[in-house]
């Protein structure tokens, strides 16, 4: 089936292929979402005293493990684009799904992480640290799952040697949710 | 062909070569808050090191990413510079509201919550000892 894209798809004012243009944007207002939640996690966390004891309860391990689990994702998801770059799409597929792979143990990590702090009764209303904590990892894991379904779906275009740009495009998705992280490891689980 | 293959070796071991780095610095960060206290001397305090090794290193590792896996570095300027006002952005919302969490009182207001919530949280670790079981205490509240 062959279908006539948008003009939107095929021009360009900046210069700047149009897909790639609009991840940059969503990328853009992530950086407000994320931003204003951690500054105001950063305002908080210097405002109280009290945080210090709570946010020492955080297990480095977990945090700094899956630290690792992203940053190898990260490097799979640009050797994917690497790979689509020069036109191999079983390949990329392939580290699209070494990517998926990673973000999966990074939820499982996540999940047993919560699973042994909540049985402690360190919960999202313990207090406000715990609020911050649940809420900012969890929007980023949210971004995580979210991330892993689409790649899921540019993977089996890419087996089939379509739509390889878009591998690209997942991928500086996947980048950014790793750069969220980066900064989210030290603020929950390092300085205490 | 065979150009193309070298290319495509020497573009693999660059990425391979930046994630190498980024594992070291993980592993500094990591370490940062244990060596820190070892490694203070004269007006370098154990606490500016932790800051260092935490906040320092993770803006270096956020630009590794965004420089060679996001390829800003050969990306047109424009989403540098749409990138940097959304950061500005932070920064503004940052130094708007900040003042009013960070402090609780100024010169016509008083946080009493805030206050309040502080003075308990305090006594009530106090009380826990080392705060082994704080957040149970607190939560059985």
């Amino acid at each position: 089936m062959s279908m006539t894209k948008p003009i939107a798809t095929t021009r360009s004012a900046t210069g700047i292929p149009t897909g790639k243009l609009a991840v940059w944007w969503v990328i853009g207002s992530e950086i407000v979402i994320f931003g204003g939640l951690l500054a105001s996690y950063i305002m908080h966390r210097l405002g109280h005293p009290e945080w210090a004891e709570y946010a020492s309860h955080t297990n480095p391990w977990f945090g700094g493990i899956n630290t690792f689990v992203l940053l190898t994702s990260s490097l799979f998801a640009v050797l994917a684009h690497y790979a689509a770059e020069h036109g191999d799409g079983k390949k990329a597929a392939k580290w699209l799904l070494a990517t998926c792979g990673g973000g999966a143990i990074f939820a499982g990590i996540k999940a047993v992480e919560w699973t042994i702090e909540i049985t402690h009764g360190y919960t999202i209303t313990a207090n406000g640290f715990w609020s911050f904590y649940y809420t900012a990892a969890g929007i980023h894991a949210l971004h995580v799952i979210a991330g892993c379904i689409i790649m899921l779906i540019i993977a089996n275009d890419a087996r089939k040697g379509l739509e390889l740009h878009r591998v690209e495009l997942i991928g500086i998705y996947w980048h950014f949710v790793d750069i969220v992280w980066i900064f989210l490891f030290p603020l929950l689980y390092i300085a205490k | 062909m065979a150009e193309h293959t070298e290319d495509h070796d020497h573009g693999q071991a660059h990425y391979v070569k930046i994630w190498a780095v980024l594992l070291v610095l993980l592993i500094v960060s990591i370490l940062g808050p244990v060596l820190a206290p070892h490694l203070e001397f004269g007006f370098l305090k154990a606490w500016m090191i932790t800051l260092m090794t935490a906040f320092g290193i993770a803006i270096v590792k956020a630009y590794l990413v965004a420089a060679n896996f996001m390829h800003l570095n050969i990306e047109k300027k424009y989403i540098s510079y749409m990138l940097a006002t959304m950061l500005m952005f932070m920064l503004l919302f940052f130094a708007g509201t900040a003042p009013d969490v960070m402090k609780h009182k100024g010169q016509n207001w008083e946080n009493v919550a805030a206050e309040a919530e502080i003075e308990r949280a305090l006594a009530a670790q106090g009380e826990a000892g080392h705060g082994e079981h704080g957040a149970e205490q607190e939560a059985a509240h």
